[in-house]
C-alpha cells in the first residue's frame, strides 16, 4: 500500500467545542502528526458544507483516511462515513475523535487542559485510522414470516398490523387464550369504555385472520439463526382437546366435577374447572385440561368430559407437540407481572382480608367476574361504605422498585370512579404524586375530584385492624402522614385497594437471553436507544413492544406494537438487510480448539466444528461485541474494525506528549 | 573461511542449568552438533575465560545460544559482549525469552530479597549482618561482585535478539528444529519465536467441551479423568494460552500446562491471556461468585506469570508506592 494520506477535520460545534477547546490550534497542531496531509477546522462539520469539504478533499488530496474530531460517534459517525462513501472512500476508513463529550463538555473550566486532551484524542484517532481496513456490509435476505411472542394487546396489535399488510404471522401465547391483562379489566381509563368490548373484536380478528397462525398454550423453547432467517422451536403443550373437532360448546366444563381456584384469570377470586377456557370470549374458544388437577390423571377414573363431549374431541393421550418455525423477524410482547403486594407486610395483603390488589378489584368490578360486577367485601355480600386506594404499591420505593409503574395513578382514579358509581362509598386516594400525563388524563383526574373522591398526599406507612378509638372498631385503619397539612392521619375504611406496580415477568432474564435481548437495571427488556429507537434491540431482527420494555398503559402498548410491526414491515419490504461488517472472525489455521470462546457469545454465534477441531463465528449472528476476541487465550479471534493493531495504535496515539508532539512511551 | 565450520557459543546467565542439560538431551544428536559446529564458548562443559570471548573479532561467533535471564551486571555484561561477537543471537529457553522463574523476583525488589535471604530466612544465621557488597577491601586487596539488579530483565530487554526458542527447558525436538534451521539457513524472519503458532490444546489429545469451572483443585487433590480437558476438571492449565511444540507433555500425564513455551504470536502479555481465558469460563453470575471461584486458585500471580513476568505489560511490582520512576533510573544497577 502506498503511504497513508490522512485528512483531519476539527469541528467547533458552534460554541460547544470552540468555547473551551482552541480549535484552530488543534487543527494546526494535527498537521504535524505523521501521515496527515490536510487539517482544517470548521464551524459545523455535520452541516452540508462540512461534509462537502471532506468529500472535496478526499478527491483533491487523494486522502486514504479521514478523521473528524467533533461529537460522539453515536451522533454523527454515520454522517461522516456516508460523506466518505460519496467521495469514493470506503466508509470504514474513517475515524471519529470525540472532543465534545470527552473534552469540551467535561472540562469547561480548563481551556488549556481541554485543548491538550483534544490533541491527544486527535492523535489517537490519526494513529488508529492508519490501520483501518475497508469493510463491506453483509447482505442477508429476509423471510417474510414474523413471530410475535405474547398475545396481550401489544402482541395482538403487532400481529394484526403485519397480517393486514399481507404477511404471515405466528403468534405464540403461553396461556390457553390470547388477551393478556387487558382481557381481565372491566373498564379502561380515561374514557371508561368496556375493556372487553374494545379488545374482543381484535382477539376475534387474530383468531380468524388467514395470515395469522395462532399458537396458544405454547412456549418458545429455542431460537437459532439471525435476522431474516430465524429458526424457532415452539412447544405446543398438550391441551387434551382436539381442536379440529371441538366446537367450544362448553358441555365438558359444565359437567366437570373439579372446581379449582383460578389464580391466573380471576386473580384468585373465582373458580374454574379442571377442563376450562379462561373466559367466555377466549380466543381460541377451545378448552384445555389442567392435567395436575384432573381426576383422570390422578386415578384413571371420571372421564366425565369425554362422556359428554358431543364431538368426541377429548384426547387424554395427547402429547406435547414441538413445531419449528422459520421466521425473518421476531417481536417480543411478553408483558409484565403485577407486583406481589404480600412483599409489603405493613399493608397487610393476605393477612387483612379486606385488603385487595388492583387486579382483584378489576375482577370484582367486572360484570363477567366472580361477583358479576358487584363491589363487595371478601365475605361476598357486604358493599363497602368507605374505600381507600393506595397508590405506588411496590413502585417508586427503593425497597421494591424504583421505577414509576405509569398506570397506577390512572387505574386508581378509575377504581375511585367505579366504587363511587356502584356503591356510593367514600373514596380516599393516598398518593405520593399524581402523574396523569397523557391525553385526557388530567381532565379525568379533575372529573374524579369533582365526583367527590378525597385525595391525601402521603405515603401510607401501615394498614392495620388494631383500633384505637370506637370509630376505628372493625375497620381497616390507613396510617399516613398527610404531607399537605403536615399531620399524621388515621383513616378508617371498610376496604383497601392496593394499586400494585408493574414488574418485569419473572422469567424475563431467561427469555431475553434466548432471544439475545438484555434486561436493564429494572429488569425490563432494553431497547436499542431509549429515545430514538425504542422498539428495536441490539439483536438485529428482534423487536420489543408493550410492557415487557417498561411499565406502560394500553395506548402506549398499542403504539409500540404498531411501531414494531412497522419496523418489521420495513425490513420485509426491503427483502434484504445490510448487516454491519464489524464482527469477529476466527483464524482457523491458528485456532487450537480449546473451546474457551464457545459459551461466551451472547448471540450464540460461535459453533465448534468437531471434524476440524476449531471454533467458527457465524457472521450473520455476530454483533461484533468483542467478548470472544477478548476471551480468546491464543489471540486468534479478530474483531473487524477493533483489531489488535488498531487498538494498540490508538493507545500509542493517545499517549502523545501534546506539548512536544512526541509519544511518551515507545510503541510496543 | 567457507570450508570452516560455523562457530557456536553457548552461555548461561541467570538460569538453573536445565537448558544446558536440555542440549545434552539431544543424546547422540549432540555429535551432529559437534560435527556441524565449532564450539568456541560453553562455560558449563568446557573451560573458557571471558577474556577468550573479549579477544574475538566482532561477529566472529556465528550462532550464540544464550540461556538465562538478566539479573545482575555480569549477566548484562556477557549479553552485550556476546551480542557484539555473534552474528545470530538466540534467546534460548524461557528465562532469556521471558524472564521465567528468576523473573518472579520482580514481585519483590533487591532490598526485600536481601532482607529475606541474609536475615529473615529460618535457615540463615548472620549475626554480623553481612550482605554482599559490590566492592570489599580485604588484606589481599579489593574484591568485586557483580551488581545485583532490582529488576530482572529478559535478554531482548538488554540487547537485540534474533530468535527466541521457548521452553523450560526447550524440548529436544524444538532444539533440533532450531539447529536444523540454523544449519540449513532456512530461518524465519529475525525476531521470530521458533515454534508452531498454535497452543498446547492443539497437541493435547484430551477431549474438550464447553467449559464451566466451578472451582480449582491442586494437582494432589484429585485424580483427573484421563480423557477430559484438565481445565474442565478444575485443574489449572495454561495450555489454552501457551505455544505448542512440547507435545503437550504435562497435560498428557495429568498435570496442567504451566506455560513454559510462552504466549502465541502477537500476544503482549502471557499472564493476562491465561487469565482472560480462565475468567471467561468461570461458572459465576456475580462478581462475588467469580471471586469465590478464583479464591480456590492459590498464588494466581505466580501461576499466571510463572514464565513471563519481566516481559509482561507491567514487568514488575510497582516500587515506591506505585510512583512512576523517572526513565533512565540508574539505582537498580547499583550494587547492594
Amino acid at each position: 500500500m502506498s503511504e497513508p494520506r490522512v485528512g483531519v477535520y476539527v469541528c467547533h460545534c458552534g460554541h460547544n467545542i470552540a468555547g473551551t477547546v482552541d480549535v484552530e490550534h488543534v487543527a494546526e497542531w494535527a498537521l504535524n502528526l505523521p501521515n496527515v496531509v490536510v487539517s482544517r477546522e470548521n464551524k459545523f462539520m455535520c452541516a452540508s458544507t462540512g461534509q462537502e469539504q471532506v468529500e472535496q478533499d478526499i478527491k483533491e488530496f487523494d486522502l486514504t483516511h479521514v478523521v473528524v474530531a467533533s461529537c460522539s460517534p453515536h451522533m454523527h459517525e454515520k454522517t461522516f462515513r456516508n460523506a466518505c462513501a460519496r467521495a469514493g472512500l470506503n466508509p470504514y476508513m474513517f475515524e471519529m475523535a470525540n472532543i465534545r463529550e470527552h473534552a469540551s463538555w467535561v472540562h469547561a473550566n480548563d481551556k488549556d487542559g481541554a485543548t491538550n486532551k483534544a490533541k491527544a484524542l486527535v492523535s489517537a484517532a490519526v494513529s488508529r485510522v492508519i490501520f483501518h481496513e475497508p469493510l463491506e456490509p453483509m447482505q442477508v435476505s429476509i423471510r417474510p414470516e414474523t413471530l410475535v411472542v405474547g398475545g396481550g394487546i401489544a402482541g395482538i396489535q403487532a400481529a394484526l398490523e403485519i397480517a393486514d399488510a399481507g404477511y404471515h404471522v405466528y403468534l405464540v401465547e403461553r396461556e390457553p387464550s390470547i388477551g393478556g391483562h387487558m382481557a381481565m379489566f372491566d373498564k379502561t381509563f380515561p374514557t371508561l369504555d368496556c375493556s372487553a368490548c374494545i379488545l374482543t373484536p381484535k382477539m376475534f380478528d387474530v383468531g380468524a385472520h388467514p395470515n395469522i397462525t395462532l399458537l396458544t398454550y405454547s412456549e418458545v423453547e429455542r431460537v437459532d439463526g439471525y435476522v431474516g432467517n430465524f429458526t424457532v422451536r415452539v412447544r405446543k403443550k398438550a391441551g387434551m382437546v382436539d381442536q379440529d373437532l371441538c366446537t367450544g360448546c362448553g358441555s365438558c366444563w359444565e359437567s366437570c366435577p373439579i372446581r379449582i381456584v383460578d389464580n391466573v384469570f380471576e386473580a384468585g377470586l373465582g373458580h374454574r374447572k379442571a377442563i376450562y377456557r379462561p373466559f367466555p370470549q377466549a380466543v381460541p374458544k377451545y378448552p384445555v385440561i389442567d392435567v395436575p388437577n384432573c381426576t383422570y390423571y390422578k386415578s384413571g377414573k371420571c372421564r366425565m368430559c369425554e362422556k359428554v363431549c358431543p364431538t368426541n374431541a377429548i384426547r387424554f393421550d395427547m402429547q406435547d407437540e414441538v413445531v419449528e418455525l422459520e421466521v425473518g423477524n421476531i417481536i417480543l410482547t411478553t408483558g409484565f407481572k403485577l407486583f406481589d403486594a404480600r412483599r409489603v407486610p405493613n399493608y397487610g395483603y393476605g393477612r387483612l382480608e379486606n385488603v385487595f390488589t388492583s387486579l382483584e378489584f378489576e375482577r370484582l368490578t367486572n360484570a363477567a367476574g366472580p361477583t358479576e360486577g358487584k363491589i363487595v367485601l371478601r365475605d361476598g355480600e357486604t358493599p363497602p361504605q368507605s374505600v381507600a386506594i393506595i397508590h405506588c404499591v411496590g413502585s417508586r420505593d427503593r425497597n421494591y422498585n424504583t421505577h414509576c409503574s405509569a398506570i397506577c395513578c390512572m387505574s386508581s382514579l378509575k377504581f375511585a370512579h367505579l366504587v363511587m358509581e356502584k356503591t356510593g362509598a367514600q373514596v380516599y386516594n393516598f398518593y405520593i404524586d399524581m402523574r396523569p400525563l397523557h391525553k385526557g388524563y388530567e381532565e379525568f383526574y379533575h372529573r374524579i375530584m369533582d365526583e367527590g373522591a378525597q385525595f391525601i398526599r402521603g405515603k401510607v406507612s401501615e394498614i392495620t385492624d388494631a383500633a384505637r378509638s370506637p370509630e376505628e372498631d372493625g375497620k381497616l385503619v390507613v396510617v399516613c402522614e398527610d404531607t399537605l397539612i403536615g399531620q399524621q392521619r388515621r383513616v378508617p375504611v371498610d376496604m383497601v385497594i392496593l394499586a400494585a406496580g408493574l414488574e418485569p415477568r419473572a422469567d424475563a432474564q431467561a427469555v431475553g437471553y434466548m432471544f439475545g435481548v438484555g434486561c436493564g437495571d429494572t429488569g425490563f427488556f432494553t431497547e436499542r436507544h431509549p429515545k430514538l429507537d425504542p422498539v428495536a434491540t441490539v439483536t438485529e431482527g428482534v423487536f420489543i413492544a408493550g410492557a415487557c420494555q417498561g411499565a406502560k398503559d394500553i395506548p402506549d402498548s398499542v403504539a409500540q406494537g404498531a411501531a414494531a410491526a412497522a419496523r418489521v414491515l420495513g425490513t420485509i419490504s426491503k427483502r434484504e438487510v445490510a448487516l454491519e461488517p464489524i464482527r469477529a472472525t476466527i483464524d482457523e489455521e491458528r485456532c487450537s480448539g480449546c473451546r474457551i470462546c464457545n459459551n461466551m457469545c451472547p448471540y450464540h454465534a460461535i459453533d465448534f466444528i468437531e471434524e476440524k477441531g476449531v471454533s467458527r463465528v457465524n457472521p450473520a449472528l455476530c454483533k461484533g461485541c468483542g467478548t470472544c476476541v477478548a476471551a480468546c487465550p491464543s489471540q486468534v479471534i479478530t474483531g473487524a474494525h477493533f483489531t489488535f493493531d488498531q487498538l494498540m495504535a490508538e493507545i500509542d496515539g493517545i499517549l502523545v506528549d501534546v506539548l512536544s508532539d512526541q509519544p511518551i512511551v515507545e510503541a510496543v | 573461511m567457507s570450508n570452516q565450520k560455523p562457530k557456536l557459543a553457548l552461555y548461561w546467565a541467570s538460569s538453573c542449568g536445565g537448558c544446558e542439560i536440555a542440549v545434552l538431551g539431544l543424546h547422540e544428536k549432540i555429535l551432529n552438533v559437534a560435527e556441524a559446529f565449532d564450539i568456541v564458548f560453553w562455560p558449563c562443559v568446557m573451560d573458557f575465560k571471558y577474556a577468550d570471548v573479549e579477544a574475538m573479532e566482532d561477529g566472529e561467533i556465528d550462532v550464540c545460544l544464550f540461556n538465562g535471564a538478566i539479573r545482575n551486571d555480569e549477566n548484562a555484561h556477557m549479553a552485550h559482549l556476546l551480542r557484539q561477537k555473534s552474528k545470530v543471537l538466540v534467546a534460548f529457553g524461557a528465562c532469556s525469552y521471558g524472564g521465567s522463574m528468576p523473573g518472579l523476583a520482580n514481585f519483590a525488589d533487591r532490598e526485600a530479597m536481601f532482607q529475606w535471604i541474609y536475615f529473615d530466612s529460618p535457615s540463615t544465621v548472620n549475626p554480623d549482618g553481612v550482605v554482599p557488597q559490590k566492592r570489599s577491601d580485604v588484606p589481599e586487596g579489593e574484591l568485586r561482585l557483580p551488581g545485583f539488579w532490582n529488576t530482572v530483565k529478559t535478554l531482548a530487554q538488554v540487547v537485540p535478539v534474533d530468535y527466541f526458542l521457548p521452553g523450560c527447558p526447550p524440548e529436544a525436538s524444538s532444539i533440533e528444529i532450531a539447529i536444523n534451521a540454523i544449519v540449513s539457513g532456512e530461518l524465519p524472519p529475525p525476531g521470530s519465536v521458533i515454534g508452531p503458532d498454535v497452543t498446547v490444546c492443539d497437541e493435547c489429545s484430551r477431549k474438550k467441551s464447553e467449559k464451566k469451572i466451578q472451582r480449582f483443585y491442586r494437582p494432589q487433590e484429585i485424580f483427573p479423568d484421563p480423557d477430559i480437558c484438565l481445565l474442565e476438571q478444575g485443574l489449572f492449565c495454561a495450555g489454552i494460552a501457551t505455544r505448542s511444540g512440547c507435545g503437550a507433555k504435562c497435560p498428557s500425564v495429568g498435570f496442567g500446562c504451566r506455560g513454559c513455551y510462552g504466549p502465541n504470536e502477537g500476544v503482549l502479555d502471557h499472564g493476562a491471556k491465561i487469565l482472560t481465558g480462565i475468567a471467561s469460563v468461570l461458572d459465576a453470575m456475580t462478581a462475588e461468585e467469580a471471586e469465590a471461584i478464583l479464591d480456590t486458585l492459590p498464588d494466581p500471580a505466580g501461576y499466571l506469570y510463572r514464565f513471563h513476568l519481566p516481559d509482561s505489560l507491567l514487568r514488575r511490582k510497582a516500587r515506591g508506592n506505585g510512583q512512576r520512576q523517572p526513565v533512565g533510573e540508574t539505582s537498580q544497577r547499583e550494587p547492594a
